[in-house]
């Protein structure tokens, strides 16, 4: 397989668009969730996403295939909130290694499907990025107004729930680690940390990590209250393969942040916007011609390595995406001095 | 093409860049240093204790070292819960952090609090090597960037050779063994008290300046930092000889190489603006120069009685009023005096046809003086 880092130096990659869109479509019951083997749980399970990866492997995988098919090169696991702490919420937390391998193999089995395909065959390569998700609960945060000093969580729980999601995805096969979403970039360094630690201790060779942050509005800044840049230098040890922003915003807001990000960051550089912004039903309408308008500008203007979709994007959006991007040439990635 | 400079955030990013000079690094949030900020946290007053933390900032710290050790604390805790309380204050937490401790878990408790780019302050090899690899593993994986004190199982550095010798051993673990960035590790040379009386020590600040310059040359992307009070120990109680000290040796120092320095921050003065019979004092027994039988110690301790005698009045010197208002205007900003901008700002509009024009004229002329002394090392920040 060509190493990403070679794929990168060569053309834009698409990453994937929403996974959580496409579910719906399935407009799935309670049932469809639990499966036989949850069909007796104490509590209700539906719109616990990550527990179909378990229950109905099959619609997973399928809308992997879906969007590889469209054009995608990387594919995300359907694990956005399988650790312990986000798993909670469904009294499973127990279940959190165990989602994290079956989402892994739904991926890994897609991609195999597809590399037997014509299209599949004519690309030879794709990749498999494990979801690191935000999480529920936030470090920098306190949930308690009357308290600033409170935290609903401490650095050591977090870093041991994500280090339980690293084994999980790295035992299930993907090839690359996405820490994405951040909107506490402690809640990432914590990802960076159990990623760190987990390899140091168990000697396989480190996946590339990629990192995705999430600026929440026109301020600029992460919700726990960083600059575009402060979020850069605050991560930048994990040295990334890539970095790059998702969510939030629709790409005609993600612009200028995407544009800073290209001209400081020293590794590759992502986007991911959502369909543009919701609308008063929560539902998102932009169009993938003008989702991939958006992004082919940003690979004129040589901002980007990888680009794709988040909430509200379809395999529609992704196909879009891909014929735009597929002829413009990557950012180059910059040379790092070794002198002041 | 990208700099390595050495980079740090709190909520906004600080870049440390060869014309950034030299960045002060706020003191007073320290139990063992401040009375005061002790106090506040021995009986839990965090709120009144983050103010101490603002005037550091408002008073031109570019980062803030925060100690919490102290015997009659639970160090661990009071880390912790002042570093939450901090994260909540936008206004402090924009800059970034020194996380300062003797005892690793305390330093280990602070990163886990802070999602900004911290330094930590310090690593050594004082009990070994593998110790020291060990917790620098642990800071790397945090992110954070290290000071690294020149200290090892002999002992504490004091002359020059030996400071250059644990800092490059230290450096080619860091960087080869470790995967640090060399710029992120900062040398700490230790900064020891001059004019003591022990002849011994009269040539400190001499090794760690010479120190500082050979290092520089050797790996210069690393930085080079120490706790500047230190240095005037032996004039307790006497705030213009220590002022005086620091300003001398920070000038000798930063052109060697100093980047950065544990200071009170806001009580550094201008170079230029020290009594002249004082700075030569000071400037002697720094770079101990007719120094033998404590020569230029004895001149200096004369003459600080003398300022002792005077006692410390804080006399407001409002000659500088009489000056026509564009002289206000720069004194004003040099000193950084706010009591009275308004006015003069005021006064200076009337007298100019456009606003835009104050700012291009006296203002601008202000803050070119302000640009010339930084520039040539005489005053250490920018207010």
């Amino acid at each position: 397989m060509l190493l990403i880092e070679e794929a990168l130096e060569k053309r834009i990659l698409v990453i994937d668009g929403a996974m959580g869109t496409m579910i719906q479509r399935y407009k799935l019951e309670e049932e469809d969730f639990r499966g036989e083997r949850f069909k007796d749980w104490h509590q209700d399970v539906k719109g616990n996403n990550d527990l179909l990866s378990l229950t109905r492997p099959d619609i997973i995988e399928a809308i992997h295939l879906q969007y590889l098919e469209a054009g995608a090169d990387i594919v995300e696991t359907n694990t956005f909130s399988s650790t312990s702490i986000a798993q909670a919420d469904y009294d499973m937390s127990q279940l959190a290694y165990e989602l994290n391998v079956a989402a892994a193999k739904c991926a890994r089995s897609a991609v195999n499907k597809f590399l037997q395909t014509p299209e599949g065959k004519a690309k030879g390569h794709v990749y498999v990025a494990g979801a690191i998700g935000p999480l529920n609960k936030t470090l920098s945060l306190s949930p308690d107004v009357n308290n600033p000093g409170y935290r609903a969580v401490s650095f050591d729980e977090v870093a041991t729930a994500y280090e339980e999601q690293i084994r999980g995805l790295a035992d299930g096969g993907v090839d690359l680690l996405l820490i994405e979403t951040i909107f506490d970039t402690l809640n990432a360094k914590a990802a960076i940390y159990a990623i760190k630690n987990f390899y140091q201790k168990d000697g396989r060779k480190q996946l590339p990590i990629m990192i995705s942050g999430t600026i929440t509005d026109a301020s600029g800044r992460t919700l726990s209250g960083q600059t575009l840049e402060a979020f850069y230098i605050s991560v930048s040890h994990a040295n990334p393969l890539s970095v790059g922003l998702n969510c939030a915003l629709g790409a005609a807001e993600m612009r200028p942040y995407i544009q800073e990000l290209s001209q400081i960051a020293g590794c590759f550089t992502s986007a991911y916007p959502n369909a543009g912004l919701p609308n008063a039903m929560g539902e998102y309408d932009e169009t993938p011609d003008e989702t991939a308008h958006f992004l082919e500008n940003w690979a004129e203007n040589g901002f980007v390595n990888i680009v794709g979709g988040c909430c509200g994007t379809t395999p529609d959006h992704i196909r879009h995406i891909a014929a735009a991007v597929s002829k413009l040439k990557p950012r180059p990635r910059p040379v790092v001095a070794t002198t002041l | 093409m990208l700099k390595p400079y050495l980079q740090l955030s709190g909520l906004e990013p600080l870049s440390i860049r060869p014309e950034t000079n030299f960045v002060n690094i706020g003191e007073r949030t320290n139990v063992t240093g401040s009375k005061k900020f002790a106090r506040l946290i021995r009986s839990g007053n965090f709120e009144e204790a983050l103010s101490v933390a603002r005037d550091q900032v408002e008073n031109g710290a570019q980062v803030i070292d925060i100690n919490m050790d102290d015997a009659l604390l639970d160090s661990l805790s009071a880390m912790t819960t002042f570093l939450n309380l901090v994260q909540a204050e936008p206004e402090i937490a924009r800059i970034p952090i020194m996380i300062d401790s003797s005892k690793f878990e305390i330093i280990e408790a602070g990163l886990r609090c802070v999602q900004g780019k911290c330094i930590v302050n310090s690593i050594s090899m004082k009990e070994g090597v593998e110790k020291f690899k060990k917790e620098a593993q642990i800071c790397r994986n945090f992110g954070a960037a290290v000071v690294v004190m020149a200290f090892d199982e002999k002992g504490q550095a004091d002359t020059m050779e030996r400071k250059v010798e644990i800092s490059s051993k230290a450096y080619q673990i860091l960087t080869e063994e470790i995967g640090f960035p060399p710029q992120d590790i900062i040398f700490d040379l230790n900064i020891f008290a001059i004019a003591t009386g022990l002849e011994e020590h009269n040539n400190y600040a001499v090794d760690f300046i010479e120190a500082t310059r050979i290092l520089k040359q050797r790996f210069p992307l690393a930085k080079i930092s120490g706790g500047v009070s230190n240095l005037s120990f032996s004039f307790r109680g006497n705030e213009t000889v220590r002022e005086a000290m620091h300003s001398v040796f920070l000038y000798y120092a930063v052109k060697a190489g100093m980047d950065m320095g544990i200071v009170n921050a806001g009580q550094l003065v201008v170079y230029d603006q020290i009594e002249p019979k004082l700075r030569d004092l000071a400037e002697q027994v720094i770079l101990n120069h007719n120094n033998e039988d404590n020569g230029a110690t004895e001149a200096l301790i004369t003459f600080a009685e003398t300022v002792k005698a005077k006692g410390k009045v804080i006399k407001k010197d409002d000659s500088w009023r009489k000056g026509s208002v564009q002289d206000r205007l720069s004194h004003a900003l040099v000193n950084g005096i706010t009591d009275y901008i308004d006015q003069d700002t005021e006064e200076a509009r009337l007298q100019y046809a456009r606003p835009l024009e104050v700012i291009e004229g006296p203002l601008m002329v202000g803050m070119d003086i302000v640009g010339d002394l930084f520039g040539s090392g005489k005053m250490f920040y920018h207010r």
